[in-house]
Formats: C-alpha cells, sequence, structure tokens
C-alpha cells in the first residue's frame, strides 16, 4: 500500500465511482425511507406512545 | 385504551401476528421495520455500525511507519522517574497541563521542537493533555533549576505572581513510598516497556541511588543514557515525593536531541505517511 | 419503627467504636477483645434488624405509593432521587472548581486540590447525574412503550445500588489519588470492573423487558438507549485495558502508550459525549418531549435515517481531539470530515424534537417544562453546530486547549443535558408518586430562566476567554518576536472566570430550586400560585392590526 502509484489509483476510483456509489447508496437509503408505503406503518408507530392512557 | 384492546386478564392485546396483517403492511414490514421487530438484530446492527469506525482509525496505528518508528534517544523511565511521572497522573496536573507542542511557529518559539509520536511510546497512560490553564511541559526538561521548581510546586503565586496554580508543598513531606518498584517494572514491560532483567534487579537500588549522591549509581547511566542523577529536591537525607516529580519534569523532552543531523534525516527516510 | 432505628443506632456506634480501638490498640491482646465485642456489638446489630420490614421502612420514609401501576416502578423512583442528589454534587463541584480558577487560595492541598476535584466534577456530573437520569428514564420508558413489566427486578435493583457504589467508588477515590490519569475514564482498574458487571446486568434487564414486550414495535427510543448500553460497553471495555501493579493496590498502566493510546483514548472520550450524552439524551427526547408536548414525533422516517447515520458518523470523530499533535495526518483529517458530517444527523435529531411541536407551539407560553424541553433542544442544536466547526482543523489551531472547548462542552452540558434532564424529572416526579401535579410551575419557570441565563454567562465568558488565550498565545509583535509570556494570558482570563463561576452560581441556584420542588411534590404539597396557563389579556391590544397610512 506503500507506493504511490496505488495510492493515486485508489485515490481517483474513489474520487470517480466510489463516489457515484456512494451518492447512490444514500439516495437508496433516503427515498426507500421515506417512500409512500411505509407511511401507515411509521404513523402507527409514531402513536404507539398515545395507545396507553394509564402509564401510571 | 379502547375496551376491545384489552384481553379478559386485563392484558394489552398485542398487535396481529404478522401472517393476518394485510399484504400492503406486510411488504413495509421487511427492511427496517424487521429491525424496529426484533431486538437481537437491532442490536446486532446497531453493534456492527459502531465498530467501523473505531477500528479502521485506531488499527493502523500499530503497524504504520510513522506512529511506530523509533527515534534514537528514546528510553524508558528511571524507577524514580516513572514514579515522579505517577504523580504526576496522581496529581491530575493533565487537567491543566498539556504535553503536545503543535507544529506552530508560535509554539515551536515557546516551547522549542514540536513532540513527535516516539517521544510518548513509553507512556503508560499518555498525558498529551487537552487543555493548557497552565503551560505546556512536553520540553520543560532543564529550562528551570531545581530550586526553582521546588519553590514553584511549594507555592506558585511566589515565583509567578499571576498564576493560578494550586500548592503542593506537601510533596517535600512526604516521603517517596513505591510499594515495589521491581513489580512497577515489570508491569510496564507486560504492557511493552523494554525493561532488562538488569533494570528489574536494580529497580530497588535505581529509585534511591538517582536522587542521593552517596548511594553508589552503579551502571545507572549506561542503563538509562541520559539519567540525571543529583538530589532534587534540596533535601538529600530524604528521598521524597518532590524529589520524584522534579526527576520526571527535568528530563521532559531531554531525551530526543531532536535538532540534530540524524533525528531530521530519520524523519525524511520515513514511509508510509 | 423510630425504636429499631434507635437502637440499631446504638449497636452501629459501638461497633465502630471497637474497629476504632481494634485498629488502634496500642498492645496485640487488647486488639483480640476489642474484635470480641466487636462482633457482639453486629450480632446485637443483626438480632435489631432481623424482622424489620425494609420494604416498608423505605416506603414510608420515600412516601412511595403502595404499587397500584402495572409497572414495576421503584427503582425508578429511587433513580429520579438519585439523580436530582447526584446533580447537586456535581454542579458544586464544578462551582468550586470554577471559584479556585478564580483564587488559587481555594485550593486546600492535597485532597481538594483542582487537580483532584476536577474529575470528582466531571465524573459527577456525567456519569453520577447523567447515569442516573439515564437509567431511571430507561427503566420508565421501556416498561411504557413495551406494556411489560422490567424483566429481572431483583437484577434491576442490583443495577441501581451497583452503579451507587460505582459513584462512591470513582469520587472518593479521585480525592484520595486514585485516578487512572486518562480524561472521562478516571477509575482505575477494579472500579473499571465493577462497572462492566453492573453495565452487562444493566443490558441484560433492559434487553430482557424488549424481549418480554407486548407490543411488537420497538419505539425509537428504545433503539437509542439500546446502542446507547451497547456502545458505552464497548468504548468501555476496550479504553481501560490495563494491567494493575497488585492485585491488591490501586495502581495500573494503561495497556497501551504513546499515539495509539491518545486515539483510543479519544475514540472513547468523544463517544463518551456521542453516546452517553447525545444517543442516551435523545433517547428521552423521543419520548418524553412527544409525551409532554401531546403530539407524535415530527417524522419517524427521519429517526430511522438520523439514528442510524448519527451512531454510524459518531465513532469516527475521535480525532478532532488531537488536531496538529504527533497523531498521523491521515486520521486527524478523517477526524474532521467525519464529524463535520455529523452536523447532519445531530440537526436531524433536534429537527424531529423540535417540530413535534407543530400544532402546539402555544405551550411554550403556558408550560414551563415545554419550555425547557424547547431551550434544551435548542442548545442541543447549537452545540452541535459549534462541534463541527471547532473540529475543523484551522479553528481548532486557534481553539484547541483554550477555554473556548470548555464554553463549547457546557453549552451542550449544561443547555442539553441538563435542561433536557430537569424537563424529565419534572414530568416524571408527578407521576411516580401519584401526585396531581407538581408542587408549583412557577418554580419551574424560575428554575427555567435562571438556568438559560446562567448557561449565556458561561459559554459568552468562556468563547471569550477561550479567544483571547489562543490569539494572545500566537500574538506577535513588530519586532518579529512573542509579545505575551504565558503568565500574562492567564492573568487576562480572571474576569471571565469570575463571570463564568457568576453562571455556575445562577445554574446551581435553579438547581436548588428544582430541589425544594421536587421535595415538595414527593411530600404531596401544592402551592397555592398563579396559574401559569393565562396569558395577559390586554384590552386596549386586543383588535385588529389595520394598515396605518404613512404621513
Amino acid at each position: 500500500m506503500n507506493n504511490p502509484e496505488t495510492y493515486s489509483f485508489m485515490r481517483e476510483l474513489a474520487d470517480s465511482w466510489g463516489l457515484l456509489a456512494m451518492t447512490l447508496m444514500w439516495l437508496t437509503f433516503a427515498l426507500w425511507a421515506f417512500r409512500p408505503a411505509a407511511k401507515r406503518h411509521h404513523d402507527e408507530a409514531a402513536n404507539m406512545i398515545f395507545k396507553d392512557e394509564n402509564d401510571g | 385504551m379502547k375496551a376491545t384492546d384489552m384481553t379478559e386478564n386485563n392484558e394489552p392485546k398485542s398487535a396481529p401476528p404478522l401472517s393476518e396483517v394485510p399484504p400492503d403492511v406486510a411488504a413495509t414490514v421487511k427492511g427496517h421495520a424487521r429491525l424496529e421487530r426484533n431486538v437481537t438484530l437491532l442490536g446486532a446492527a446497531a453493534l456492527v455500525t459502531v465498530a467501523i469506525g473505531g477500528i479502521v482509525e485506531i488499527a493502523p496505528l500499530f503497524w504504520i511507519d510513522n506512529t511506530i518508528e523509533e527515534v534514537e534517544g528514546m528510553r524508558p523511565y528511571t524507577p524514580l522517574e516513572q514514579a515522579g511521572r505517577d504523580i504526576y497522573v496522581r496529581e491530575g496536573c493533565y487537567t491543566c497541563h498539556s504535553q503536545m507542542i503543535r507544529p506552530f511557529r508560535d509554539e515551536v518559539e515557546r516551547y522549542g521542537h514540536y513532540s513527535l509520536a516516539a517521544e510518548s511510546m513509553y507512556d503508560h497512560p499518555f498525558q498529551w493533555g487537552s487543555k493548557r490553564t497552565g503551560p505546556d511541559l512536553a520540553r520543560v526538561g532543564g529550562r528551570y533549576s531545581d530550586e526553582w521548581h521546588v519553590q514553584h510546586l511549594q507555592d506558585p503565586q511566589s515565583v509567578v505572581p499571576q498564576s493560578i496554580m494550586p500548592q503542593y508543598s506537601f510533596l517535600s513531606e512526604t516521603t517517596l513510598d513505591v510499594p515495589d518498584a521491581r513489580a512497577m517494572l515489570s508491569t510496564l514491560r507486560t504492557v511493552g516497556v523494554p525493561y532488562t532483567d538488569t533494570d528489574l534487579e536494580l529497580a530497588e537500588q535505581d529509585l534511591v541511588a538517582q536522587a542521593d549522591p552517596d548511594v553508589p549509581a552503579g551502571d545507572l547511566e549506561e542503563r538509562y543514557p541520559g539519567a540525571q542523577v543529583r538530589d532534587f529536591d534540596g533535601n538529600p537525607d530524604r528521598l521524597t515525593e518532590m524529589d520524584a516529580l522534579i526527576a520526571y519534569l527535568q528530563m521532559l523532552g531531554t531525551l530526543v536531541d531532536v535538532n540534530s543531523a540524524a533525528a531530521q534525516e530519520d524523519l525524511a527516510t520515513e514511509t508510509g505517511r | 419503627m423510630d425504636a429499631t432505628l434507635t437502637r440499631t443506632g446504638i449497636w452501629f456506634a459501638i461497633l465502630l467504636l471497637c474497629l476504632a480501638a481494634l485498629a488502634n490498640a496500642v498492645d496485640a491482646v487488647f486488639s483480640v477483645h476489642m474484635l470480641i465485642v466487636s462482633i457482639a456489638a453486629f450480632i446485637g446489630l443483626i438480632a435489631t434488624v432481623w424482622n424489620t420490614e425494609f420494604d416498608s421502612v423505605s416506603r414510608d420514609v420515600l412516601r412511595i405509593p403502595a404499587d397500584t401501576s402495572r409497572y414495576d416502578d421503584d427503582p425508578i423512583r429511587w433513580g429520579v432521587i438519585a439523580t436530582v442528589f447526584w446533580g447537586i454534587a456535581g454542579f458544586l463541584a464544578g462551582l468550586f472548581i470554577a471559584l479556585q480558577l478564580v483564587w488559587p487560595e481555594l485550593n486546600f492541598e492535597p485532597y481538594l486540590n483542582f487537580g483532584r476535584v476536577r474529575p470528582l466534577h466531571t465524573s459527577a456530573v456525567i456519569f453520577a447525574f447523567g447515569g442516573n437520569a439515564l437509567i431511571a428514564t430507561s427503566f420508565y420508558v421501556v416498561q411504557r412503550t413495551c406494556r411489560a413489566r422490567l424483566a429481572f427486578p431483583g437484577l434491576a435493583r442490583f443495577v441501581f445500588w451497583g452503579y451507587q457504589l460505582f459513584i462512591v467508588l470513582a469520587a472518593t477515590g479521585y480525592l484520595l489519588g486514585v485516578t487512572a490519569g486518562r480524561e472521562y475514564a478516571e477509575p482505575e482498574w477494579y472500579v473499571d470492573l465493577w462497572l462492566t458487571i453492573v453495565w452487562v446486568a444493566y443490558l441484560v434487564v433492559f434487553v430482557g423487558t424488549i424481549l418480554k414486550r407486548k407490543e411488537p414495535h420497538i419505539y425509537v427510543a428504545n433503539w437509542f438507549y439500546l446502542a446507547f448500553i451497547l456502545t458505552i460497553a464497548m468504548l468501555h471495555i476496550v479504553n481501560n485495558l490495563a494491567v494493575p501493579v497488585s492485585f491488591l493496590g490501586v495502581k495500573s498502566y494503561s495497556a497501551f502508550s504513546g499515539v495509539q493510546d491518545a486515539l483510543t483514548q479519544w475514540w472513547y472520550g468523544h463517544n463518551a459525549v456521542g453516546f452517553f450524552l447525545t444517543a442516551g439524551f435523545l433517547a428521552m427526547m423521543y419520548y418524553f418531549v412527544p409525551k409532554q408536548a401531546e403530539r407524535p414525533v415530527y417524522s419517524y422516517r427521519l429517526s430511522i435515517i438520523h439514528f442510524w447515520s448519527l451512531i454510524f458518523l459518531y465513532i469516527w470523530a475521535g480525532p478532532h481531539h488531537l488536531h496538529y499533535t504527533a497523531l498521523p495526518d491521515w486520521a486527524q483529517t478523517l477526524g474532521m470530515v467525519f464529524s463535520i458530517m455529523l452536523w447532519m444527523p445531530s440537526w436531524g435529531g433536534m429537527i424531529n424534537g423540535l417540530m413535534t411541536l407543530n400544532g402546539a407551539w402555544d405551550k411554550i407560553r403556558t408550560d414551563p417544562i415545554i419550555r425547557m424541553m424547547v431551550m434544551a433542544l435548542a442548545f442541543y442544536g447549537m452545540s452541535t453546530f459549534e462541534g463541527p466547526m471547532l473540529s475543523i482543523k484551522s479553528v481548532n489551531s486557534l481553539s484547541h486547549y483554550t477555554d473556548w472547548t470548555i464554553g463549547h462542552v457546557h453549552s451542550g452540558a449544561l443547555g442539553w443535558n441538563g435542561m433536557i434532564t430537569f424537563a424529565c424529572v419534572y414530568f416524571l416526579v408527578p407521576r411516580l408518586w401519584k401526585r396531581e401535579r407538581l408542587y408549583s410551575l412557577r418554580m419551574v419557570n424560575w428554575h427555567f430562566w435562571l438556568a438559560t441565563v446562567g448557561i449565556v454567562f458561561y459559554a459568552a465568558s468562556m468563547w471569550v476567554a477561550g479567544i483571547t488565550q489562543g490569539l494572545m498565545w500566537r500574538e506577535y509583535g513588530i519586532d518579529g518576536y512573542l509579545v505575551n509570556s504565558f503568565a500574562d494570558t492567564v492573568a487576562a482570563l480572571h474576569p471571565m472566570y469570575m463571570l463564568r463561576a457568576f453562571g455556575g452560581v445562577l445554574y446551581l441556584a435553579g438547581a436548588v430550586i428544582m430541589v425544594v420542588n421536587v421535595w415538595l411534590t414527593i411530600a404531596g404539597k401544592l402551592r397555592t400560585e398563579a396559574p401559569m396557563s393565562d396569558a395577559r389579556y390586554d384590552e386596549e391590544a386586543d383588535r385588529p392590526a389595520v394598515a396605518v397610512p404613512a404621513e
């Protein structure tokens, strides 16, 4: 890992394909969590703590 | 809770099991929702997520060149210096003093050459510090006389009027008590400090000899090059905590002759930055 | 009951006297006799207390209502009291060392020197005040969100009392000079081992309760509590690897040294903040803010992204404590970049908390507890913006080793951790002791304003002090020489240290008001006071705003 060629090769890789991969991954995570289908499930989870009046 | 939500024995009815759940909700239950329903999975995923950062950052420090390199002049502490260092740690000096000179012009001019990683390689624990209520001490060795240190530690304001440092006069009246100097060095050897067997044998002797000119120091100075052998606290017939602390302070930053040409080349040929 | 108390007291006094006599006995025979007498006293003690019903004694003393609730709330009641108690202890220690920096004569060597009291302050406010708040609220929240009683009730009580022993061992140790010399990890090796046992028990009780839950869904607060417990276990074990010189002695030497030790310490140090003071307290926010505002959390889906990104990114940020030190440059840059990225998930948490007030923003006018929660979230946002800024190398080169760091720490600690904990204590006390409301809401308002103004004094004075230090250290004259000696910079800070101490007095005063309020609420008293809920009605101003044509 010490010689400069591998370093610059990895650097170009990271700046190009690596960056693309990370952006795509981020997009999938964000959109996937915000997709409409999960709406009902999440609202129900958020209101779960109000279901029980006598929390005691 | 609506009545229908409660079963007969007044236990809240749990949500319908996954199989009876309508398909569209079941579809969403895959993915994150499965984590939200399974604590072992959630815990395992969390532990993996938090482990990555530490491994990537800390592990390489144990093998890449510039953090394990040896620098000429570095040696383990003598028993008296280590005892003084333990007092430095015990009194919490790191809460106000740092031992890490940064490569900035003003710091190098005020304190001396910036600190090398190797200079703290035998420091268990490291005392780089995170606050400078008081000045950096990384290269305080040899800058002030022993008498100055004794007077300053006993009553800082008498020497530095603006100082807000506490008084440590009890150090002069407390006899240095190292229960087992040999065990101290052998424990340090277990965690990686290269003490030789002779160092261990002569530990008790070295401890006393370094601060008492009458006791023959033997080959202390050969085994610990650059060790300063003299009475430190101005009271030769008693080995006090003041002796130990000043022995430690006086050697800080003096081992590596950073300005010599050799040290510079050594740095230049460094690889794996 | 009083008779047993006095008789036990007498037996105990005799026992102590005999042990003292035994220790100072002039000759061996006397010490043997003192041993026999102390055994006799001990037997007397046991006989007296043998049939006492301890449970009823403690319920009577703490005025605990007969346990009608579905949940096991005793450890939580003790936990809330311990939180308030250690809070006061920690704030007092903080004020004491702040005053020591103003007037060094207040250092009473050797036991009350700054170097020994400072770890007492940091451990008291982080591990004792914060720790008890987290353990108590996590037991409360996990039972309510899982609708299940606490698993292993005996173990849960062991966790509480074991944790108190850890605090006492650490605190007394520091003053006696027992410290491992690593910031926020000062307890020595045997105290660390004890905490590991208590912490594993804590994990078992927490996960056990989740496993026996009635509600299939695990609420978001529990993700944060779980991540907090697991990560602190990992950090604690790795950072405290050490070899004791003797198994019968306090002294131990850390396993690592130099640069490896430095990064391991600050990997731990930053994530003690990241998981103890952030993730754990975010868990408190995710339950108590929606409950107090009576509105569901703003965006449950945002919390999914915020949770995973926060715990992933926080771990990497340690090296920003070591900028421009002997730590390799690539590690420093990594720490900086991840610290800047950390701004996003931190503010994700703040937004999720603050926006929960949507539809309930008027509560800020009428409910001082909501006021504290909103201010806590505001300070959380502020200090998690200041953090990434401070971790930029060029900024850090000025701020490192100065009081600016202390200003940052306390805007987060006093602002976020303190205020959210106060709000949760005010939320829990009436419910745990089955009182209809707090003794006084106006006193909560007093506490709110004292705390807020106190923090402003604290943070502002430390910013000024920090930047003054940073600039004075590096100041060059036209002759190209350094202008200030180090002692000059110390003298220049005197007024700022006084202002900081004043801020601490205000904050402590607010906490004392909390103690009175909580004490009297537990005692069941109610203060007659003008309600907070009616905004002053100004008849004259009560008309539509009409556009007045400019003359």
